[in-house]
């Protein structure tokens, strides 16, 4: 192996911009998924849930980073879930600390952040393999992914299930709620409509994109031409 | 001599094994107490607060409060931090006893409901409760706390003791909606039963064991800070 392969790929604003759209943990990965069905029934939920897996995957990947060469393979799930935890501990605290009522609001859902599959799935595949600052770039933009997904699936359901946003009331008083949005079944029916819309938003501009191939190819001139 | 394919990786020793999870467990443990031992007091704090304000909530005549513990048939001055069951004695600016807090706990649809309930002495009713905590499901076990018809239950909920008062006159129960004939009983919410009849449940339970502790000890109560 040559020492230019051997080379880690440099940090580029793609390093951070992809969890939050192009690799979004939750519409394109669908990683995570408990917290976004469970706790979504408010965007204050919501977001607040976001800013803790951002803290725990920010800071445990950052951890697991820095002593990737110290762990011995043998053991790195073992620490990873150490680590993890740890952070958890910390916002559950910090939660507490902050607002009873809030910390009240999302139950369990806080403690179960050690059991993300998010959190552990970046520290084994992107923490554990690449730069200090890569990773906490990378975790900051998945977090942030994540909490958009959140928030979006929050916003709906909250705006159709208690004719609210961030608790203001958007519609008016004869609006009649549909309470099914704030209720589990109501979490899985907005993620299968955002997944279509995603998905079908993405097929049209794949489908675009080899459309403009063919032309440029028909026309004997280079496809980047076009781009 | 043997191909780099079929070598045996070098494996690590278990002592090196054993000082990695030692040393992460050792970062764990020092992060996980010096943010315990920075949040403890606010936490403390927010839980005062908390409590205080479901106390008001349910007294809303109460200015000041003294916290007692349950110790058999007695009542020991107490603070929050008393472990055992508490009530809290509300008292107006003048020291006149004006009610007394109780907790209460049953389970609900998803998970245990707890509540703060008054009770007034003058008319042995119970006036009022906040819910300190509740997972039920929004728009429906949630109702309780919104409910009107739900709520006018508690403008008066009977909660007298029979004649050797040692417990309720009359147990405390949810009916179904439309069906309460007594001041004793609690007209459920059509729709979210269950959540209804665990606050009809935990009220009896609660009632049944402390109010004849708390009538028993009114003069003490009514002493209060004098």
């Amino acid at each position: 192996m040559t020492q230019a392969n051997k080379k880690e790929t440099p940090l580029t604003l793609d390093v951070f911009t992809a969890g939050i759209w192009k690799e979004n943990p939750v519409f394109v990965m669908m990683l995570g998924l408990c917290p976004v069905l469970a706790v979504t029934n408010s965007v204050l939920n919501s977001l607040a849930m976001g800013i803790a897996s951002i803290f725990v995957l920010v800071c445990s990947n950052a951890l697991v980073s820095a002593l990737r060469n110290f762990i011995p393979k043998q053991v790195r799930i073992t620490t990873y879930i150490i680590i993890i935890a740890t952070f958890v501990t910390l916002v559950d605290y910090i939660i507490q600390a902050v607002s009873l009522d809030l910390y009240n609001r999302l139950g369990a859902f806080i403690q179960l952040i050690v059991v993300n599959c998010l959190i552990l799935g970046r520290a084994e595949a992107y923490a554990s393999k690449n730069s200090f600052t890569k990773s906490v770039v990378s975790a900051l933009g998945m977090g942030l992914g994540f909490t958009l997904a959140l928030v979006m699936l929050g916003g709906v359901r909250e705006l159709l299930g208690a004719g609210q946003l961030l608790g203001y009331q958007v519609f008016s008083t004869q609006f009649e709620p549909w309470v099914v949005m704030i209720l589990p079944p109501g979490g899985f029916i907005v993620l299968g409509c955002w997944l279509l819309l995603i998905n079908y938003l993405e097929q049209r501009k794949t489908s675009k994109l080899i459309l403009r191939d063919k032309a440029a190819s028909h026309g004997q001139l280079p496809s980047e031409s076009f781009s | 001599m043997s191909t780099p394919e079929n070598q045996v990786p070098e494996l690590p020793s278990s002592t090196k094994l054993i000082m990695t999870l030692a040393t992460v467990a050792m970062i764990s443990g020092l992060l996980v107490v010096m943010v315990y031992e920075f949040t403890k007091p606010i936490i403390a704090e927010n839980q005062r607060l908390a409590t205080e304000r479901a106390i008001f909530k349910v007294l809303p005549l109460a200015k000041k409060r003294l916290t007692y513990v349950v110790d058999q048939d007695k009542l020991v001055l107490a603070d929050d931090k008393t472990v055992g069951e508490l009530i809290y004695a509300g008292y107006d600016k003048h020291n006149n006893l004006v009610g007394v807090a109780i907790n209460a706990a049953a389970q609900g649809y998803q998970d245990i409901v707890k509540i703060l309930y008054g009770y007034n002495q003058d008319n042995s009713c119970i006036i009022g409760f906040d819910v300190l905590k509740s997972t039920e499901t929004p728009g429906f076990g949630t109702k309780i706390t919104t409910d009107e018809g739900f709520l006018a239950n508690f403008k008066c909920l009977d909660a007298q003791l029979n004649m050797p008062q040692s417990a309720l006159a009359n147990a405390i129960t949810t009916v179904r909606h439309g069906t309460k004939k007594h001041a004793w009983q609690i007209d459920a919410i059509s729709g979210s039963t269950i959540t209804s009849n665990a606050v009809g449940r935990m009220l009896n339970k609660s009632a049944q064991k402390l109010l004849p502790v708390v009538v028993k000890n009114l003069d003490l109560l009514k002493q209060g800070q004098q």
